[in-house]
């Protein structure tokens, strides 16, 4: 993702001056230019043919429902009804949630391994958790299935129904899969990527300002505190952007315990639905035009929300970049 | 001249190719098959279409058959834009679908599909629960959400049934298999029908939706006191516990190879011309009344001649040497009735009008 490598490159790197794009006379350093220049296009033009498509083919469900698609609430295939707004709800609320159970886990988890860790213990840590990143989502799902969803109804949801019934979050039968296990596998997916990546963006920051804080008698906590978060903040908030758009994308885990219903409900016990999950169960026997419009649709929506998204997060990271430091507010 | 070094060990090394494969020919059968039919479609025939392209390979090295199981939907619209030879498709065409397509295509029945109801219930795991098609509906309507709901107690005689709620574990894919059982549902309850419908996909009043029949088994498996419904020759292969469904003769039904054929020649006498046809909650005392034909989709007029007669052939063969195949993948065979329908579409497809002599004699009306 473009935004968090470029808050990477901001605390790493020397910027370095490009030189004029036509300006150089050696040959073989013009055709590597046009050569890379080429490929960039291509990822361009892919964005581009792939919106066009998209939206060429979501033409019928665009002229049939109009707007009202974004917040239609029902999705009846057989009376060729749709809406989109539960799988909307869907795919942000679980995004929501995950990030909400894994941005801190993860922050921590970078902190201890570039801040606390002694040597010897980083690289194995490290390794583990970069491997974490590197499961199947299928196997996650199979794993949530069997494990994360009958211990998530018997041992979390069953006393949560028992003590806070009342509130709408926790109302309804508990049955483990649902809202709550979408979003807490989808916050086991993202850490290894949020956790991993922020480690190195803290690894980054020089370990001069970490002396000079130590030297003016701070605590460890202080150090990381006023010195090394506030430098790597704009590479943390690339970092859970990361995060944020696997969880946005996150298809095959997420549709195998969420229960995939079309509907809107407050409560985390009850089952919900994503964008990426109705494409990927109903296109494939989707026979009606009208129907293979409307996931396309979907598709669409979704490659909207996460573009607004990111378009939101390089904003953040934009205006976090130009604060003043942290440490010198403190 | 260093650079053309590695241009003559290439040549050399072509000509070595090329000299193996002059070879070949002096075998008895044809190094490559001389045709190649692709197919594409439902995934629910899957094991029992790859033993038979595996089978009929043996026998008819120059003939290759490929199929793709990339679900019923996936093969009508390849078959559509032609470009497959034949689809596979659990639930019939519909005539909008027929009316895109450019030509006359031909249903063909290959072999038979059940659903099975399973389920995971504290302490039922050694007996049998039986349903009345209106207590099925009113499970999966929800309005039934309780296992000691006094109708399923009246069903179910003299066996414990826990005051636990009913999880309902649907496909969340679409799928022939919920065709089927919707289809099933549909035709019993005006309930059903009016709320939910039939189809592929549809919306399911209540409980959890999950991928796929392994999907819906693990869920299922993970969850004490739920139901769901799964492709019969999965039921099997995996060993639930499957329910008993009244037919429409009054009879509980056990969902066995024998029953399902039972139910398909309970049609045999009306089927229509074309061989669209829902064979749910047929009027048999043995039938199990959640099955369905599943089909090879071709189209009558085939552009190729050769490519049109191997797929007659391959076809004929399934038919006949081939339904002794299905039982031991847990597939019901045709009823003889229905393969006697189906000979006579395959005569009627064009350019080809009857399979060729190669075709094993025996199987010869």
């Amino acid at each position: 993702m473009a935004v968090s490598v470029t808050a990477l490159g901001r605390l790493s790197l020397p910027r370095r001056l490009a030189p004029a794009f036509w300006g150089e006379a050696h040959l073989g350093d013009r055709a590597f230019r046009l050569c890379t220049a080429a490929f960039a296009a291509g990822a361009l033009l892919t964005l581009a043919a792939l919106a066009l498509q998209m939206t060429r083919a979501s033409a019928l469900s665009l002229r049939r429902f109009g707007p009202g698609f974004v917040l239609g609430t029902e999705w009846d295939p057989v009376r060729e009804s749709f809406g989109a707004l539960p799988f909307l709800f869907g795919t942000v609320v679980s995004s929501a949630l995950a990030l909400l159970i894994a941005v801190p886990v993860s922050l921590g988890a970078a902190i201890f391994l570039s801040e606390l860790a002694p040597g010897w213990l980083r690289s194995p840590i490290g390794f583990l958790l970069e491997l974490l990143a590197a499961i199947p989502s299928v196997v996650y799902g199979l794993w949530g299935i069997f494990v994360l969803a009958p211990w998530l109804r018997d041992t979390v949801q069953r006393p949560l129904s028992g003590a806070l019934g009342g509130l709408p979050f926790f109302s309804g039968t508990p049955r483990g899969f649902g809202m709550m296990a979408g979003g807490l596998i989808l916050a086991i997916m993202v850490l290894p990527t949020i956790a991993s990546v922020s480690r190195e963006v803290m690894r980054a920051v020089p370990v001069g300002l970490r002396e000079a804080a130590l030297a003016l008698g701070a605590t460890r906590w202080e150090t990381v505190r006023h010195s090394v978060l506030p430098s790597a903040r704009s590479g943390l908030v690339g970092a859970i952007i990361l995060g944020l758009g696997r969880a946005l994308g996150e298809t095959m885990a997420v549709t195998m315990v969420i229960g995939n219903r079309a509907e809107i409900s407050a409560s985390l016990f009850e089952p919900g639905y994503t964008m990426a999950s109705v494409i990927a169960n109903e296109f494939t026997e989707a026979a009606g035009d009208l129907y293979l419009s409307s996931l396309a649709e979907i598709g669409l929506l979704l490659f909207g929300v996460t573009l607004l998204l990111n378009a939101l997060a390089r904003l953040l990271v934009w205006r976090i970049a130009r604060l003043p430091d942290g440490a010198r507010r403190a | 001249m260093p650079r053309s070094l590695p241009l003559a060990a290439l040549l050399a090394l072509a000509a070595a190719a090329c000299k193996r494969e002059g070879a070949a020919p002096s075998e008895d059968r044809p190094a490559r098959p001389a045709v190649s039919l692709q197919g594409a479609g439902a995934t629910f025939p899957y094991p029992l279409y790859s033993k038979w392209i595996f089978e009929y390979g043996k026998q008819r090295p120059e003939i290759r058959v490929n199929y793709q199981s990339i679900g019923s939907g996936g093969g009508i619209r390849q078959l559509i834009e032609r470009t497959v030879d034949f689809g596979a498709t659990d639930a019939p065409m519909t005539d909008q679908e027929l009316a895109k397509a450019s030509g006359r295509i031909v249903h063909l029945p290959t072999t038979l599909g059940a659903v099975a109801v399973t389920y995971q219930v504290r302490g039922l795991e050694a007996s049998s629960l039986q349903f009345s098609p209106e207590a099925l509906a009113g499970v999966f309507l929800g309005e039934i959400a309780r296992w000691d709901d006094p109708e399923l107690a009246e069903l179910n005689p003299g066996v414990p049934l826990p005051a636990e709620p009913i999880t309902v574990i649907h496909r969340s894919d679409g799928s022939g298999t919920t065709a089927i059982f919707t289809g099933y549902l549909a035709k019993v309850s005006p309930g059903w029908n009016e709320k939910v419908g039939a189809g592929k996909s549809v919306r399911f009043p209540s409980g959890l939706g999950a991928k796929g029949n392994e999907g819906v088994t693990g869920q299922i498996k993970s969850t004490p006191g739920s139901i769901g419904y799964v492709e019969l020759a999965y039921a099997r292969q995996n060993k639930l516990p499957v329910a008993a469904v009244r037919n429409r003769a009054g009879r509980p039904a056990l969902p066995t190879l024998e029953a399902v054929s039972a139910a398909a020649a309970a049609f045999t006498g009306s089927l229509p011309e074309d061989l669209r046809l829902s064979i749910v909650d047929p009027p048999a005392e043995s039938a199990y009344p959640i099955s369905s034909f599943s089909y090879v989709l071709v189209y009558e007029q085939q552009p190729d001649p050769v490519k049109g007669q191997a797929l007659v052939d391959f076809l004929w063969w399934a038919i006949h040497e081939g339904q002794a195949m299905a039982p031991q993948l847990d597939y019901a065979p045709l009823p003889e009735a229905v393969v006697r329908k189906v000979e006579e579409k395959l005569r009627s497809i064009s350019p080809s009008k009857r399979p060729s002599p190669l075709q094993g004699e025996g199987s010869w009306p």
